[in-house]
Order: C-alpha cells, then structure tokens, then sequence
C-alpha cells in the first residue's frame, strides 16, 4: 500500500466520522416526527402522498402489523416490477426497442431490487429499457432502502420504547426514510455526479465512428439519477453491466469518492441514531467504533493483497512495485483513474455495506484481496452495512454477543436495559441459521450440479469462489459478483432468487420480532453491575462475536475457495 | 384486501415521483448546467466530426496512437454496449496466456528495455473501455508511436506528459493520461506521421 | 453461622458412583434432552457402524478404532461430570435419608392418642412430641415451647426454641425434640414435607431448567446446527475440489467444532449451582430462585440480625434519681449478669468493667435467677440481697410487688432512651431502683465493606427497621446502606418492593415472620429464615437454615457465579474452535491440495495424527473443566465492566490460545506411541 492511498483511507474514515452524527442527529429528528428545515417543502408532499393512498401514518403498528404491511408494500413492488420487465416492449422510453425480460430472470431481478440485493444476472445496458430502469428498478432503489431504514427504526423504537405495544408506524417510517433522507441527498449527489460526467438523457446508442473509423456503439440512458441513489440506499444495481468501473456511471476518482462517502453516510449515520434514539449515544460510537475496526482491517488486507499483486504474471515481467507513473500490482479487471488504492478501497466499502456496486471485478482480485469482500459479506455486512440492513443485522449480533458476554459478569443478560431472554435468543439464531442454510447449501448444491457447473468462469478453487461468492452476496442482499460466473441460466436465476428472498424476509422477520419483544419489555435501570455496551471492550467483544461465528461457519467452505488458492498462486499453479 | 389495494396505490405513487419527476428533474437541471456531459463527453476530431466520447475508450490499432488498455467488452472489444471486464482469476491459465501475449507485444515496442512492463498496459481493464492510461503505459508506447511518426521519442514524450492528469486533491484516484485526447493532439501537434 | 459443609472435590464414593452413571446415562432418551451431545452420540454410533463394516471389510481401522473410542470419551465424559455434580447432591441426600428411618407419630384423634406411622401424616392432623422424640412432619406448634434439635437438616448443633403463637412456630420434621412438650399441626402432606422436597432437589429429579439455561441451550443448539451445515457441505465442496472426505474424519470435525465443552457441562454448572447454595446452607425451592438472584440489583436487609448485631450490647449506665453513684448502677447490673451468658449479658460485664473497673468476680453462694419468658427477668440472689434487671415494665411490676416505689423520672427516663431507638434494661435491688442500662444495636464490623462491594456490583441496599426515621438515618449513615424505610410496616414493605419492581429492579429480601409473607411471595428473591413461621417459608423461594440473614449476600454472589460460569465456559468452548480448525483442515484436505499444510501452524506430525489430537483434546478439556464446573468460576464483587474485561482475556483470549498447546502436546505423545 503506497502512503497516498493510506492518507485517503482516513481522510475518507475521518470524513465518515465527521458525517455520523449530522446524518444521525438528522434522522433522529426525522423519525421522532421533529422539526427538520426541510420540513416546508417535504410535509406538503407527505401528507399528499398518505391521502392519495388513504393510509393512516399515525397510528402505532404492533410488530406484526407493522411487518405486515412491510410484506405486502414490498410485495407489491416486486409484481409490479416483474411485470414492467415482462411488458417493456410495449411500454415508452425503450428507444433501443428491447423485447420482454426472460421470466427467470425477470424474477430474478424483481426479488434482486426488492430485497436490495440488486445482483444483476443480466447486463443492464442490452436488456432493460429507460423505463424499467428509471421507473422500476430506481424506484426499487429508493423503496428497497427506505424499508431497510424503517426496519432499523423500527427496531431501535424497540430497544428504546419501554412497555410499548408497537415499534412505530410503516408508512410513516418508510415515507419519511424517501421523502427526507434519500431523495434530498439523491437529487445533490446526482447533480454533482451529472457535472463530472455522468450522463442523464433518454437517448437511444450513439453510434460514432471513432479515430481510426471504426464503429463504436455508446449505450445512454438517465444513469445519474440512478446512480447517486445506487450508492446512497446500498442497492449497486448499476445502470451499466459494468457498474461503477463504467466511465459513465463513475468518471472520475471525484466521483468515485462521493460514490464511496454515499454507500456509508445513511448506515453509519444510522449507528448514531441508535445512541440517540436510545439514550446512549456512546452506545452509538461503540458500535461505529466496531464497524471502523473491521473496515479498517478489511481494507488493508485487500489493499496490501491487490498491491502485492500476482505472483505468476510479475513472472512475466509485469510491474509489481508503484511508482511515480503507474500503479504496479493486481490491475486485471480493474480502471487506471481507481488504481489499486480505490478499487480496493471501493471493493472493501461496498461490501461492509450492502451495496453491491462495483468499480472493478472482484472476480480478478487475488484470491485474498477477494476473500475481503467475500469475509465482508459472509459475516452480515455489518460493517456500517447496508442502509438499516447494516444496523438491524450488527443488531443481530449485538444480542448473541451481550447474551454470550453478558452470563459472564453474572446477570441475565441485558442490552440497554432490556435482558435478553430465550425467546430472543432463539430468534436471533433462527436469523443466522437461515443465512447459513442459504449461503452453504445452495453453494454445496451447485458445486456438484452440472447445472450449477456449467456456469462457471473459472476452474479449480478460484471456480468453488465464484459459486460461494454469488450465494453469500445473494444471502447477504450485497449484489455484487464474482461476474465470470454466468448467473443468467434459469438454475442460477431461480436458486439466487430464493437465496436472495430468504436471505432478506427470512432473516428481517426475526429481527423484527426481536424489536417486538424488547419493546414490550421493562428496562432494568443502569447500575455498575450492568453490561457495559459502550467503550473499547464492548467493540472488541463484538468484534470477536462476528469474526468467530462467521469465521467458524465459513472458514471451511473459504479453505477450500480463496485461502487454497492463494497458497496455490504462490507456487504458480495455473487452473 | 384493503391493505393491498393501498400498497399497489402507495408503489405507483412513489413510482410516479421517483422514477418520474426525481429524473426529470435532475435531467432537467443537467440540461441547462451540463448539457454536453449529460449528453455523453462527446469529443469532436479534426473536420468537426465526433469521434467518440472523452470518457469512453476506443480501440487502436496503428502504430502511431496510444493503445487503449485490453479490452473485454463485445467480441472485437470496446463495444460500449456490453462493458465487461475478462473475469478470470488469478490462477486461471487463460489469463496467464493472455497476460503473457499482452507482455510480448509491450516488449516488442521497446526491445531491450530491462523495467517491467506496466501493470495496466497488459491487463484488461474493467469496463473494457477504460479511456485512461497510467502515465508509465502510455510513456512506455511512445518509442512505437516516436518511430512510426518519425520524430524522436521525447517530442511523443512531451505531449503524452501535457495530458498527464494528476490526483484529484493530492489523495485520490491514480495519475492517468486520456487516451483519445492524447491520440487527438498527437495528429496535431505531430502531423508528420500522415 | 456454621461454616458451608465442603466435602472434597472428588470424594472417592462419589466418583465411583458417577463413573457408573456415566455408563447409564448413555440412554438416548437422556442425551436427546441435551443436543449438543446428542449430536456426538449419533455421531459416535455412526463410525462405530461404520468401523464394524471397515473391520468385516479387512480394512486398516486402527484410526477409526481411535476416533470411535474418543467420541464415545466423550460422551462419558460429559455424563461423568453431570453424574458428579448430581452425586454430591445424591450423598447429602443420603444423610438425609438416614435421619428419616421410619418415625412414629402420636397422633391427636378423639379418642385419644394412637401410635401411626409418620408417612401416613396428612395436612391437619395434630400429633404430640416429647422430649427426645423426632417430630414427624412438617407443622406448626399449635401448644407448648420446646427446644428443638435442628442439625439434622441444619448441621447446627445448638439447639433453637420452638413455641406456640409466635413468629418461631414452625417446625420441620425429622428434627428432634430436646425438651418439654408439644402439639404440632401438621402442615403437608406425604411426600410433599420439607424434607421430601429438599432430597428431591439435592438430587436434581425435579430439577428443572432454569431461563438463562434454556436460552443458552438454544443458542448451543443453534451453534450446532450452524456447524452440523458447514461440516455437511464441506463434502460436496471437496467433491468440487476431486477430493474424499470420509465420513469418520468429517464426523471428527463436527464433534470437535460443535460446543461439546459448554454442551457437555451445562447442567453440572446447574446442578453444582444449587449445590453450592445448599453447602450455604440455604435451601433454594428451585434453580430459577438461584439464577435470579444473581439478577438482583435491591437488596432489602432487616436492620437486625443483618446490619446490626441482633444482639443488642449495653453502651451506657443511667442511674435513677436519688441513686448518687453510678457505679452502684453498675456493680448490681454486673453482678446480676455474672451468669449470664447471652452476648447482651456479656457486655453488661464488660461494660462494668471498662467503665468503673469493675472486675467480673464469681462468689460462693450467688444464687442466679435465669431469664424466663413469663418472668422477663433475670438476676442474682446473693447475701440476701435480691438483685433483678429486666424490661423496665416487669421490673416495676416485681419492685412494687416488694413495696418499693416508683419514681415517675423512672419512667420517663425509660421512654427517653426507647425514643433514641435503644432498649432500656430496669436494674433494681430489693424494692430499689438503681437504674437503667442502655442496650444498643452495634454495625456489624465488616458491613459497611460488603455494601462498598454490593455497590460495586451494582446492587442498592435497603435498610428495614421499626426504628424510628431518626435512629435508622443514624445506623443507615453508620452501616454504609443506600437508603432505608423506617419504622416499616409489612404493608409498606410490600409497597417499596412493587416500587423497585415497577422500576425494573429485581428485589430480593429475607423475611421470617408470618407478616413478611407477602412481601416474600412478591420479592424475586426471598429467603425465608428456617426459624420462621410455615408461611413465611413457604412463601420464600429460598429457605436459610441457619436464619442468617447476611447470607442473602452469598447467594447473590452465588447465583452470579452460577451465570458467570455458563457464559465463560462458552465463551471457551467457542474460542476453541479456532485450534481445532487448524488442526483439523489442513490435515483433512492434505492429500487434496498439499498447499494447505501452510495452514497446518501447530506443525502436527500427520493428518491422522492432527485429527485425532484434536478429537482427544476435544474429550479431555471436559475432564479438565469439571472442577472448574462444579467449583464455578471465581467470583469478585468488581463492577461489570472488569469482570468483563477480565473473564475475556481468561477465556476468550486463554480459550484461543490453550487448544493450541493442548493439541500440539497431544500431537506429541500421540507419535510418540505410534497411535497414528
């Protein structure tokens, strides 16, 4: 790692940390229903919007109302993009004339954007028409993270509430995360985005004859507006196949690095809500303190791994060292203006958060360069995570480590006040048993299957990489891929689609009940024999929670996949 | 029942104002601010002809222009309509035979030449039309492009380090040179090759 | 308080007996209750299966042999160390048991009296105990005072007094009656008596899992399947890489990786928890009392007999009016505590001697009067001088009954020093009233260090006293407590502990008398003093033998033990995967891909060898954690977040690091005897 891109490593960590409590304060306010300078204009709106639908945003939902109507608005999303995907041919701005998207992948995609996976089987640029990306899959964009937000609300509303019956209200929470959150910050980062150079027009190809007179089709299209809500609500689903490696979709380190600030700023602004909401803002920086950790640790062995480079091209006389002029290193797959610094950094961001974005394969990386992403979202991608996604999954583990931890100091254990009991542990561990489920069996499945096989880019470990890859970043609603596996066959389309729907309500619908339990709980007043969930030791604890059960439960599956692999690459084996 | 009806209703709504007036109006506001980059970086030629986009690499082939990074997108590369990148991993003996491919014919520019061949110049890039260059892969040509245009290397040299873009803030991204620019100026500012 | 009954670890009795257990206990009913070692026993019965075809096959099975043998170690390992823990509450229940052969009950009818077996008893019944006879079942004495022999259930020897009416009426049976008469109503029915019940727990049959147990048991059965999934698909993932992974070999990693150290010793530390509180002599009426005492954060504590030392100690000599010398005073209430032998007399004595160096003397021909329950006197006849000292009441009774008179400062003087919360003594000699002597409540030594150390551990003490506001401000300030309720009444008590309770706060409290049986029902805790009326005790979930009251603190430390030892335990069992892994994976995949004996850090001589050190390490740490299970982990009143810090770096950080040596040493002597 060269000293640049460690100075950029914390000037974007110490950018992060100065954003955490403006965006955490900001949306305590949102969610507690304050006063906000946005208000004037967004009220108006909102109220519209629950009179055009006839809803009642101000009653208190229990836990299963609430996740009811979750379901349902999520359900409907999802058949609404399922049949614009079907029907496109006949629907306007298709000015590149794309006929209907298969059904699997159809389903594919829907369940992708709805559970903010947004793992794209298909290549964007030669399949969806302007309005099924403008309309159906950005809405997506903004619907899949508003719920993400509202989950973690609603879950913080359980930790903070005492004796309450209900964890808030599902319209209201939902509408407020679009209507104040994303699409605010949405519409300046587009802009900003739109004058570097991304593009936004409703064009069809263009077709030029380039220098040497060859023809050079261009795919165009509204990109920036779907660009900057990409990367705020975590989705990655890129306009491009190519995502955010596509010079129109991220033209310069500029916006790589709004890009980079975007993925983070609503999740780990989210941590600061939590301390705020809860009355323990130090809680908040402990668990930030925690993500920060493993961000860190994260980004620098992909870093040093992606610098190091591979052993059996510098045989061939490639580049190994930076200099002045170039990057040396692992550049396969990756863009010149990104370097290795930002691809690696990139790489590590979007998988500590759920995001899925890419801005170079991570297919190409070096076999540990690309275990970082794939270890990131194994374990929750709690690392700010996801927006809401990150919180309510590092919630997850916040219980089984407290629960874990807390026997040890001699109490039932208690988390802000409310103790932990059977019934939480039990739903708790439901969460991680299905993602476990998901990731491993589906991968065993198609590691055997000629039909799961078949797919595959690459052979030897690197090929059980690709197939783990794809199941953990579908369970883990991240998106992104080891993009040589061929996913677009209705094997892959329809087990990813499962993996990707278990993944998302399976492991959501726990939690939720989790916040209803906690909610309807007394809180055990703080004293000097409670649980300590703020400072150093309960970062560290929690730290190790996630970095044992996850390396327990995947360490087998990655010796086999990356690990091998890299000891393999050294002694220049070639598959 | 109702739950649904108000669902649906409450999807098409937001439809409407996020996949509707939230793109028209940042479509809108580009029009007036950003036109040409909302519109594509087009770049213009000699003669007023477009001849592609600053931020979309193309291919070349003669001698005497820069080389665009491989390329892996559509079956004769730089097809802006299917970026992608290779995907091979590290271990995979496609790539290394590519890479190896990729290094002798960097090394057939500059025979003798003991420095490692640039990371960037033998390797594909991820879009499959990166439109930069390191400045090491670009330097690394102008002894090709120096002898097929008959001048002598440095005055390649010199208008390859004119479009050197350095960091942004000192901190981010990567040096780079814009490969279509360079090409551009090099017909003009080096002519005697035509 | 007699000191906590210890017997030695591993009482060789108790061991040959759980070692037997052990045996027994492999019943699949029983281990499918567990499911943790209920996946080793399937496990364990897989490859011995699948060793008999290997064996019929003529193949090489001396490894198969070896993982077979260690997987059934360590399910008997794991029924050892709950056999254990069960066995040292069995030989207490034994003693028990052998006090209880079978009594005679003289049973109350119409007719008369009539000789029954004492287990055909019933609720209701009214039997006769003499002098040296065992009452026959729990009751309450509805006639008669007695003294009554209690160690055969309290291990204290010192008789304790057991009357009619008051608030020490009950009685439990298979104690001894050392003198006098009474008539007890029986209170429970066959099988249901005090003893019945508390056989019944030290044995653990009716032992049921606790709240904490239960969800610790269902995040281990989670981690277990969490596991069970990883070892399954790590199949097709070496079928992927062409590789075999055999049956046995996988089965070994499974069992090494699923928590089998926590699993295996789970219901020890339970057991060994109650047993621990019983060794206090408390009798706990289920491990969830025990487990929520760990839990309490208010401590409510009788002000007497808890914080003070009930027995009240004399601080001051009051002359009456027209007595000059106080040492007069002094010298008769002296002489009449000569004999005197309770700890309120003693300190008369001494108080005499410190104040006017009046030396104790014994002479020939004092005649002692003892404190009698319808006199409330006691004194000394001595040359015809008749000297009594008592509750001022009584004695103005007895000096007027000898003609003297009463001076009405007497009496206001007695109401004076009441009012600053001491007890007035009345010492006259013949019809003279010489005086009073001032009793007073002393703190305890040592209290005000064991509320700094409650404080520590998070828990508020309340002080309940009768006294008056300004009195129980004074001895509250002086003890260290942090609040108190004066002058409470049961109905208050009662109140304040629905107030901490409303505010989330977990109560416990100690209670004897039949007024304190709400208040006990209602606390979280309550420990009911086995001196204590039937409804106070049975209204506590825990019972103190000795009717300490301080021993409320040891429970708590007790059932935070209990806690500690689960959560550090599998904090340990978790750790130690790490190890296992790289012991376990890079021999597994060797033949596969020999890159990966890179991960092989522990540098163990062969595959097989790794595999099986792993699996025997696996076994033996559940022998090696055994005292640790039954003894707990060591407790230290330290606020939460050092306890923490502490048992982390002990096991976690030590749980990372001990199967890395552990293996490693196994590895060693494992070549060493050729096992693989």
């Amino acid at each position: 790692m060269t000293t640049i891109n460690f100075v950029e490593i914390l000037v974007y960590l110490a950018i992060i940390v100065a954003l955490t409590p403006l965006m955490g304060g900001y949306m305590k306010r949102v969610f507690s229903g304050e006063r906000t300078f946005l208000d004037p204009v967004l009220r108006p709106i909102e109220r519209a919007i629950y009179r055009a639908c006839g809803v009642n945003a101000s009653q208190d939902q229990g836990w299963v109302d609430w996740t009811v109507t979750m379901l349902i608005v999520n359900a409907a999303s999802l058949v609404i993009l399922y049949a614009m995907q079907r029907l496109q041919q006949w629907l306007p701005f298709n000015p590149n004339k794309f006929g209907p998207v298969s059904p699997d992948s159809s389903w594919n995609t829907a369940v992708s954007f709805t559970t903010n996976t947004n793992w794209q089987g298909y290549s964007g640029e030669s399949t969806m028409s302007h309005l099924t990306q403008m309309a159906g899959l950005a809405l997506h964009n903004f619907l899949s993270a508003a719920t993400g937000i509202a989950i973690a609300v609603a879950v913080i509303r359980g930790v903070a509430r005492e004796k309450a019956k209900g964890i808030g209200n599902f319209w209201f929470d939902c509408t407020r995360s679009i209507l104040w959150v994303l699409l605010p910050i949405s519409l300046v980062a587009a802009l900003f985005l739109v004058s570097r150079g991304v593009v936004q027009n409703f064009r069809a190809d263009v077709v030029v004859k380039t220098v040497e007179g060859v023809e050079q089709k261009i795919a165009q299209g509204p990109v920036a507006s779907q660009e900057a809500i990409k990367e705020l609500g975590t989705n990655g689903g890129g306009f491009f196949n190519a995502n955010s490696a596509h010079p129109y979709e991220n033209p310069t380190p500029g916006t790589n690095f709004l890009e980079m600030i975007l993925i983070f700023a609503v999740g780990a602004g989210l941590t600061n809500t939590l301390g705020r909401m809860t009355g323990s803002v130090r809680h908040g920086w402990a668990v930030f303190g925690a993500m920060a950790l493993m961000f860190l640790a994260g980004v620098f062995v992909c870093e040093w791994a992606e610098q190091k480079g591979n052993p059996i091209h510098q045989k061939l006389g490639v580049a190994a060292a930076p200099t002045d002029g170039g990057t040396g290193g692992n550049m396969e797959g990756k863009e010149v203006r990104f370097g290795i610094g930002d691809s690696a950094l990139f790489a590590t961001i979007t998988t500590d958060a759920s995001c899925g974005a890419i801005n170079s394969w991570h297919d190409s990386f070096t076999p540990i360069g690309g275990l970082v992403p794939m270890a990131n979202i194994a374990t929750g991608e709690v690392i700010v995570g996801g927006v809401g996604a990150g919180l309510y999954g590092m919630f997850l583990f916040i219980v089984l480590a407290v629960f874990i931890a807390g026997l040890m100091v001699g109490r039932t254990p208690e988390y802000l006040g409310k103790k932990i009991e059977a019934h939480e542990v039990k739903l708790a561990m439901l969460s991680v048993l299905i993602l476990t489920l998901c990731i491993l069996g589906f991968s065993a499945a198609a590691a055997v299957l000629p039909a799961g096989l078949s797919s595959l880019n690459n052979r030897g470990p690197h090929g059980l990489s690709e197939i783990l890859y794809a199941y953990i970043s579908g369970a883990g609603n991240n998106g992104s891929a080891f993009a040589g596996l061929n996913a677009n066959t209705p094997f892959w389309n329809t087990t990813l689609g499962f993996d990707m729907f278990f993944g998302r309500f399976f492991m959501l619908i726990p939690i939720l009940g989790i916040a209803g339990s906690l909610a309807a709980k007394k809180k055990v007043p703080e004293s000097a024999g409670t649980f300590p969930v703020t400072g150093p030791i309960f970062s560290f604890l929690l730290v190790s929670v996630i970095v044992i059960v996850g390396a327990l439960t995947f360490f087998p599956a990655f010796s086999l996949g990356p690990i091998v692999e890299q000891l393999l690459m050294k002694a220049g084996t070639l598959f | 029942m109702k739950l649904i009806v108000r669902s649906t209703l409450y999807v098409v709504v937001l439809t409407v104002l996020l996949g509707g007036v939230y793109p028209a109006v940042v479509w809108g506001v580009s029009r007036v601010f950003w036109k040409a980059k909302a519109e594509g970086s087009f770049v213009t030629g000699d003669g007023g002809r477009v001849v592609g986009s600053e931020l979309i690499g193309q291919g070349f082939r003669s001698p005497k222009y820069l080389h665009s990074r491989p390329s892996a997108a559509g079956k004769q590369g730089y097809d802006a309509t299917a970026s992608q990148g290779t995907n091979l991993g590290p271990t995979s003996s496609d790539l290394e035979k590519a890479v190896a491919a990729a290094v002798a014919a960097a090394r057939a520019d500059r025979p003798g030449d003991p420095r490692p061949v640039p990371a960037d110049l033998v390797t594909t890039s991820a879009s499959g039309f990166d439109p930069h260059l390191s400045p090491d892969a670009a330097l690394w040509q102008a002894l090709r492009i120096a002898k097929s245009r008959g001048v002598p290397e440095e005055k390649v040299a010199e208008v390859i380090r004119r479009h050197i873009e350095p960091r942004t803030l000192w901190v981010l991204g990567e040096p780079r040179v814009n490969v279509l620019l360079t090409n551009l100026d090099l017909d003009r500012s080096l002519p005697a090759g035509r | 308080m007699a000191p906590p009954k210890r017997t030695s670890l591993f009482d060789r009795a108790i061991v040959r007996a759980a070692v037997g257990d052990a045996f027994r206990k492999l019943d699949p009913r029983l281990q499918a209750k567990n499911p943790v070692m209920f996946v080793v026993l399937v496990g364990a019965v897989l490859v011995s299966v699948l060793l008999v075809r290997d064996v019929a096959r003529g193949k090489d099975v001396l490894f198969n042999v070896q993982i077979a043998l260690w997987l059934w170690f360590t399910l008997l390992f794991a029924n050892f160390a709950e056999a254990m823990a069960e066995g040292r509450g069995k030989a207490q229940a034994a003693a028990l048991r052998r006090g209880r052969t079978e009594t005679m009950a003289r049973l109350q009818t119409r007719k008369g009296e009539e000789m029954v077996p004492a287990t055909t008893l019933r609720k209701g019944d009214c039997v006769v105990v003499e002098a040296g006879q065992v009452i026959p079942g729990d009751g309450t004495v509805v006639e008669g005072i007695a003294s009554v022999d209690e160690s055969a259930i309290t291990g204290e020897s010192a008789p304790v007094i057991r009357e009619s009416g008051g608030d020490c009426s009950a009685v439990t049976g298979g104690t001894r009656v050392l003198s006098d008469r009474i008539v007890v109503e029986i209170t429970s029915n066959p099988g249901e008596t005090f003893l019945d019940r508390m056989i019944a727990l030290v044995e653990g049959a009716s032992r049921q899992k606790t709240p904490n147990e239960i969800a610790l048991s269902i995040l281990l059965a989670g981690l277990t399947i969490v596991f069970l999934i990883a070892t399954v698909t790590l199949r097709p993932f070496a079928l992927y890489a062409r590789g075999v992974a055999t049956t046995p070999v996988l089965i070994a990693l499974l069992v090494c990786l699923i928590p089998t150290t926590i699993g295996g010793l789970l219901s020890a530390i339970g057991i060994a928890g109650m047993d621990r509180v019983l060794q206090h002599n408390v009798l706990a009426m289920s491990g969830r009392a025990v487990e929520a005492a760990g839990d309490v954060n208010v401590l409510l504590l009788d002000k007497t007999g808890t914080i003070t030392l009930g027995n009240r100690q004399a601080t001051d000599f009051f002359p009456a009016p027209g007595v000059l010398a106080a040492s007069d005073l002094a010298e008769a209430a002296q002489l009449s505590s000569l004999a005197d032998e309770t700890p309120e007399g003693r300190s008369i004595v001494i108080l005499a001697k410190e104040k006017f160096g009046l030396r104790g003397r014994h002479v020939e021909g004092m005649h002692f009067i003892p404190f009698s329950a319808t006199t409330r006197m006691s004194g000394v006849d001595w040359n015809g001088r008749r000297i009594r000292k008592g509750a001022g009441e009584a004695v103005i009774e007895w000096v007027r009954g000898l003609g003297g008179r009463v001076d009405p400062a007497v009496t206001d003087l007695l109401n004076r020093i009441s009012a600053e919360g001491a007890t007035p003594l009345l010492v006259s000699d013949d019809a003279k009233i010489l005086g009073v002597i001032a009793l007073r409540d002393v703190v305890k030594p040592g209290m005000r260090d064991r509320f700094d150390r409650l404080r520590a551990m998070g828990i508020k003490t309340i002080m309940i006293t009768g006294d008056n506001p300004l009195t129980a401000a004074a001895i509250a300030r002086e003890a260290g407590v942090d609040d108190f309720l004066a002058q409470a009444t049961p109905e208050q008590k009662l109140a304040l502990i629905r107030k901490e309770q409303e505010g989330g706060n977990l109560v416990a409290m100690t209670g004897d008398g039949t007024n304190d049986a709400p208040a006990l029902a209602q606390a979280d805790v309550g420990v009911a003093m086995n001196t204590g009326t039937q409804a106070a005790r049975e209204a506590g979930n825990m019972v103190d033998l000795d009717s300490n009251p301080t021993k409320l603190i040891e429970v708590v430390e007790i059932g935070k033990q209990l806690l500690m030892t689960r959560g550090s335990l599998t904090t340990f069992s978790i750790a130690n995967d790490v190890a296992k892994y790289f012991a376990i994976l890079p021999a597994r995949f060797a033949a596969t891909y020999p890159a990966l004996t890179a991960l092989n850090v522990m540098r163990l001589g062969n595959p097989r060898s790794a595999i099986l050190s792993a699996v025997i390490f696996n076994a033996l740490i559940i022998i090696a954690l055994i005292p640790l299970a039954l003894r707990g982990v060591r407790y230290r009143p330290l606020g939460a977040a050092r306890i923490l810090a502490r048992n982390l770096w002990i096991y976690g950080v030590g749980g990372v690091i001990v199967p890395f040596v552990g293996i490693k040493l196994i590895d060693w002597i494992v070549l060493a005897l050729h096992l693989a």
